[in-house]
């Protein structure tokens, strides 16, 4: 366990009258005026709060807890202290619940005046965490949610993400797909905002390296009924498919694909999504499928095999790319506090130094956009023996476009 | 699209039609006969994907797994209809929502407890594994029409219960007039609980047939419930005719609707359901008021 202590706030405004609410939510607004989020008179002595807004249950529960689990290594790591303060936490389960989100952000903002927030898994909830955050002017680091808007038109100096977004892992699938040879492509995903973004990626950078989409296929989010949609695939005889889904989706499409004997004269490649998390229970259906992401189960850096050893001997599990973004997170936190000797009323410092922050990730190389969004290495990875092994760097240190954001103007 | 692609993309429709009246079928007996609304009905089917993929693990027997499943979902309806729904029976809606919702979360809970919330899937036995080539690229699974054949078999099984046995006939006197039945000393409270236990162990046989081909996750149950109450609405409340004829219109909809109309696929089910209800507000086969 970290030092320090953990709070457990539920996350139910269960009782609280809708007055009350708009009294509490106005009060807010009127301290988003403020430049300085106000600090006690013992700023320095006292604890650093953060707030850890994270799916503890529901669909997304494993991968808060990665999240969690990664955020608080590097904690412990530093002896409990970040910039040289000790750190006590603040837990919120978000459920991965869109409608509870501004609520619970409020009351983490709010009643329990966390100095940070760390959040969240969900893009839907993260959207409305970025909101607060804006309004509020209260920082925010991102260990996950890949919505290009974040960091896109509704980014801040103060709102930061050590994971991805979802332009950034598909964007370089593109090219490789294109160089391998295939000319025609067939896109396959949920139609909502993370599958369309994450295709439209694709689309970009596949049709700049000069090949074309056969066809788009899609169904609503979270149906499973892929027959129909397989069979069309073998009727239109694309040279390749890209694919996005995730978790139990992503387990059934890919033995679905497989068990259609597609995956012999199709290839398959997709976002690293495809096969994260699940490739245990996709078995040998998930053998050759090519995947981008920003991580690989054998990275071969001095800082990921630290990082592996630490988590297992910290967990017993091994780490993934949700422990690895959430260890980020609290590593570029420590370097913004550590450039203000832990006091975070001096928040232009801390964020100038975060944003101009150089980590040795996990990962590889780690830097930040005018957007706060991360700069990394994007890795084309092959599904061999149950793991998605590093077949090569698809695109060095891609840098999100970030449409849309006045910081990157 | 050409002769092969059509009939492929029918049986597709038909298959999965199959597979929703298996699911279905169990809803329809406990709703019709009963008169209990089950939401929980989604959960017994994950719970029964779930039991097969445990057993199916310790055992390394796909039939095991399979009759394991349904024989553990049987015996925990009997005990449920003997603690909780019995207590149901004539009871106002509400009441009966309340509780199968309130079962909804323990099942999900115990779920958690037993088994996690990883993605599992689980092995079909060795002799259906393979599949069939059809053109250069596309092949069909051999379980898939083996398991077309399975709800094709389960569903003459339950017409042959329901329209030809002596217990089917008690169900069906039940169903019509359940006081005078009574009067006749017909055993009713037996009766019920058989139809309770009959009606999980059918969802659960849904969810582990369906395990090779499905993956056993979470959430696989709550889109299952969804359908399963428009099959029954569909085909009229309590007919297991209605849900045959209702399952297949909504498996050859949802698959034509996803190759000709894919942007308005996610609602063409209910378009139709909305429509037939138009036509026939009972459902299609049904005697009684929706």
């Amino acid at each position: 366990m970290t030092k320090g202590t953990t709070t457990n706030v539920g996350t139910n405004l269960v009782g609280m009258s809708r007055r009350r609410f708009l009294t509490g939510t106005a009060g807010l607004a009127t301290l988003g005026g403020a430049s300085h989020f106000p600090m006690p008179a013992l700023a320095q002595g006292a604890p650093l709060k953060v707030g850890l807004m994270l799916p503890y249950s529901g669909t997304f529960a494993k991968l808060g807890k990665f999240v969690d689990d990664g955020f608080r290594l590097y904690v412990e790591q530093q002896g409990g202290k970040l910039g040289g303060r000790d750190v006590s936490f603040v837990q919120v389960d978000d459920e991965s619940k869109p409608e509870a989100a501004t609520d619970n952000m409020n009351r983490l903002v709010g009643r329990e005046k966390v100095d940070v927030v760390v959040g969240t898994v969900h893009s839907g909830v993260a959207m409305a965490m970025v909101k607060v955050a804006r309004d509020t002017n209260t920082m925010l680091i991102i260990p996950n949610a890949g919505a290009n808007e974040a960091t896109g038109p509704m980014c801040a100096p103060h709102v930061f993400r050590t994971s991805f977004s979802n332009w950034q892992v598909c964007y370089p699938m593109g090219k490789v797909v294109a160089d391998a040879g295939h000319k025609k492509v067939v896109t396959i995903t949920w139609r909502y905002a993370a599958g369309t973004q994450m295709v439209d990626a694709f689309k970009e950078g596949f049709t700049k390296a000069g090949g074309t989409i056969a066809g788009e296929l899609a169904l609503p989010f979270p149906e499973v009924e892929f027959q129909a949609l397989i069979t069309q695939i073998a009727t239109l005889k694309p040279d390749a498919v890209f694919a996005f889904f995730a978790g139990g989706g992503a387990v059934k499409f890919v033995k679905d694909y497989a068990a259609a004997g597609l995956n012999k004269s199709i290839p398959l490649y997709g976002a690293g999504f495809l096969t994260d998390g699940t490739i245990a229970a996709q078995g040998d259906a998930a053998t050759g499928i090519k995947t981008t992401l920003h991580y690989a189960d054998n990275l071969d850096n001095p800082a990921n095999k630290a990082f592996q050893a630490a988590f297992k001997a910290k967990t017993g599990n091994d780490g993934d790319i949700y422990a690895v973004q959430g260890f980020d997170g609290a590593a570029l936190l420590n370097a913004g506090l550590t450039a203000v000797k832990g006091d975070t009323a001096a928040r232009d410092a801390m964020v100038a130094t975060m944003r101009a922050a150089k980590i040795d990730s996990p990962r590889g190389p780690l830097s930040f956009s005018k957007a706060n969004n991360p700069i990394q290495n994007i890795y084309l990875r092959e599904v061999k023996n149950g793991r998605n092994e590093l077949a090569s760097i698809a695109q060095a240190n891609v840098d999100d476009p970030a449409r849309g954001c006045k910081l990157a103007g | 699209m050409d002769g092969l692609t059509f009939a492929v993309q029918l049986l597709n429709g038909v298959q999965y039609g199959l597979v929703l009246f298996l699911v279905a079928s169990g809803l329809t007996l406990v709703f019709g006969i009963l008169g209990v609304i089950n939401l929980a009905h989604g959960a017994f089917y994950m719970l029964g994907a779930y039991l097969a993929y445990w057993i199916a693990a310790m055992t390394g027997s796909f039939w095991a797994a399979l009759l394991g499943s349904v024989g553990i979902s049987f015996v925990l309806g009997l005990a449920l209809e003997n603690v909780f729904i019995k207590r149901m029976y004539g009871r106002d809606h509400l009441a009966q929502v309340l509780l199968s919702f309130g079962m909804i979360l323990v099942i999900d809970e115990i779920r958690q407890i037993l088994f996690g919330k990883d993605v599992h899937s689980v092995a079909p036995p060795a002799w259906l594994s393979g599949s069939i080539k059809l053109t250069d690229v596309l092949s069909y699974p051999v379980y898939r029409l083996a398991l077309c054949g399975f709800c094709l078999v389960m569903a003459i099984a339950i017409f042959y219960v329901i329209q030809r046995t002596r217990i089917g006939m008690v169900i069906r006197a039940g169903a019509e007039n359940r006081e005078m039945t009574r009067s006749l000393g017909i055993p009713f409270d037996t009766v019920n609980r058989f139809v309770f236990a009959s009606g999980i162990a059918l969802a659960a046989l849904g969810g582990a047939v369906v395990a090779p081909v499905s993956t056993v996750f979470p959430g696989m149950g709550d889109s299952m419930l969804i359908l399963s109450f428009v099959v029954v609405v569909l085909g009229g409340i309590g007919s297991v005719s209605g849900a045959a004829i209702g399952a297949l219109l909504i498996g050859l909809t949802d698959t034509f609707g996803k190759v000709f109309f894919p942007q308005i696929s996610s609602i063409l089910i209910y378009v139709l359901m909305a429509g037939i209800l138009l036509w026939r507000p009972n459902g299609i086969l049904g005697k009684r008021e929706v």
